[in-house]
């Protein structure tokens, strides 16, 4: 390991979006402490605003950038990587960031708004997925080090989802992406065959169609449940909601009975750690999280 | 009504404009129509129209028919087609593109949910900076399917007692300003 390495500080702004301050207030916690022990700083960006997601962009899509740059122009004040661990913000930010970098015009717009409000935006910030920043920036050594608490014996699931790996691909792999699985298997888990990966989880067609977003969602509970998987390991809050929201239901529509637990990588991540229940508010969950690692015999 | 073909063909103008505003939308124009989006797309099944036939209609002049399907409002921005489009069409930011332009101009089913969804999103963050997912909740099914909300209620109690809803919204500090940088965006809009 080189000097350089060794003297790398984990600093970060900390992006947490509207989900985390709701319904997934544990994947919130989970990470902080998780990031405390693995000696990662987030530090929570000031006064941060909607990132502009999905729902934002059907309407205005001028506007959904200039909501992210002002994120983004809080993130270049601090002198920080921007990292979310909420995919859907991840991807707001990252492409409001890329476009605007590309794009002269759009960027002329951009930073003529903001300075209407008081802000710039000189385009020097990277975005950054907090899973990317564990596997690459902490790493295979750092994170192994920390593990006290091996998964051993827990077979899992890595359900990355869309917005990891699509649409750039700067990341991890388009339609194979396996972040996760590295990440699981260093914390001692048995990371298994999921082809249902990156398929989308319905998104908010859930709420809006459901009819539609429940055979989605049906589809990576069964592949989940065919393997046996003990466990599916998720990294956006919208794809946790939606797998373990209404479970029972989806899988009698899609003839299955799994009652499989869903948990945030952070959860998992935390556990191996040496966390205990509370740190990363496992009770949160709808799905038996806290059974599965009990049975295991890995919590703490 | 149907649109009157100067209509369609206005429509179908401004639509392209927009998206060769988008990075390499300009690629449109070298669709091959193989419907490898099509194949890709989980939603496709129940759309009426298939992404594909987007931009066969588009080069038919029926781009009208597009906005009164259900098409485009199934697209939940997984961005398959995106990435699997052999001629590179960022094919999700198109229907994104057409959304807007439904949205701009009306031209969606009354109470398509998504769209109903989408506005009140924008509402929230116009308000507070951040969107309220209890009340993005509440006012969805009170604007489209009272009935279907009842059916949420025991997910609802099942999320409260684990303290998962948050009923309070906090306003960012920086609204003010952050209201003047949108307000900018659309005198700039205005002025074109």
């Amino acid at each position: 390991m080189t000097e350089a390495t060794v003297k790398k500080k984990l600093v970060y702004s900390y992006f947490p979006g509207c989900s985390l301050e709701g319904t997934n207030e544990a994947y919130d916690v989970s990470t902080r402490n998780a990031a405390r022990v693995l000696g990662v700083e987030l530090r929570e960006l000031e006064d941060w605003n909607c990132c502009g997601a999905t729902a934002y962009v059907a309407v205005n899509e001028k506007k959904s950038f200039v909501l992210s740059a002002r994120n983004l122009a809080l993130a270049e004040k601090a002198g920080l990587d921007l990292v979310t661990v909420c995919s859907g913000c991840y991807l707001a930010l990252y492409k409001a960031n890329k476009y605007i970098g590309r794009n002269p015009k759009l960027r002329a717009e951009v930073r003529n708004a903001l300075r209407a409000g008081g802000l710039d935006f000189a385009g020097n910030v990277r975005v950054r997925h907090f899973l990317e920043v564990v596997v690459n920036d902490v790493g295979e050594d750092a994170v192994k080090r920390h593990v006290v608490r091996p998964l051993q014996g827990l077979r899992v699931v890595c359900y990355h989802g869309c917005q990891i790996g699509r649409p750039f691909g700067d990341i991890d792999d388009p339609e194979k992406p396996n972040l996760m699985d590295r990440l699981l298997s260093w914390l001692g888990a048995e990371p298994l065959d999921f082809p249902m990966s990156s398929k989308c989880c319905g998104g908010l067609m859930m709420t809006t169609h459901p009819e539609v977003g429940m055979k989605l969602t049906g589809a990576v509970l069964k592949c989940a449940c065919r393997r046996k998987a003990d466990a599916i390991i998720t990294a956006c809050p919208l794809c946790q909601v939606n797998l373990e929201s209404r479970q029972e239901e989806i899988c009698r529509l899609v003839g299955c009975d799994c009652g499989i637990p869903v948990m945030y990588f952070t959860q998992a991540m935390g556990t191996a750690l040496g966390l205990g229940s509370k740190e990363l508010s496992l009770g949160d969950s709808l799905t038996p999280v806290e059974e599965v690692l009990s049975a295991k015999g890995v919590l703490s | 009504m149907p649109m009157s073909a100067t209509e369609v063909r206005d429509l179908s103008k401004e639509f392209l404009e927009h998206v060769y505003a988008i990075p390499e939308g300009e690629k449109i124009n070298q669709c091959i129509q193989c419907g490898t989006c099509s194949a890709s797309c989980p939603s496709a099944e129940a759309m009426e129209y298939g992404p594909r036939e987007i931009i066969a209609a588009l080069r038919a002049g029926m781009l009208d028919r597009m906005f009164e399907s259900n098409t485009v409002w199934l697209c939940a921005s997984c961005y398959l087609c995106t990435v699997r489009c052999p001629a590179g069409i960022p094919f999700t930011d198109v229907m994104y593109e057409l959304k807007r332009l439904g949205v701009k101009k009306g031209l969606y089913a009354k109470g398509t949910p998504n769209a109903v969804m989408a506005r009140i999103f924008v509402d929230s963050v116009q308000r507070y900076g951040r969107n309220a997912e209890m009340r993005l909740i509440r006012l969805f099914f009170m604007k489209t399917n009272p009935l279907k909300g009842v059916g949420m209620v025991p997910l609802g109690l099942k999320l409260l007692k684990k303290k998962r809803l948050k009923f309070g919204v906090k306003k960012i500090k920086g609204i003010e300003g952050l209201r003047k940088m949108l307000a900018a965006v659309e005198e700039e809009e205005a002025q074109r």
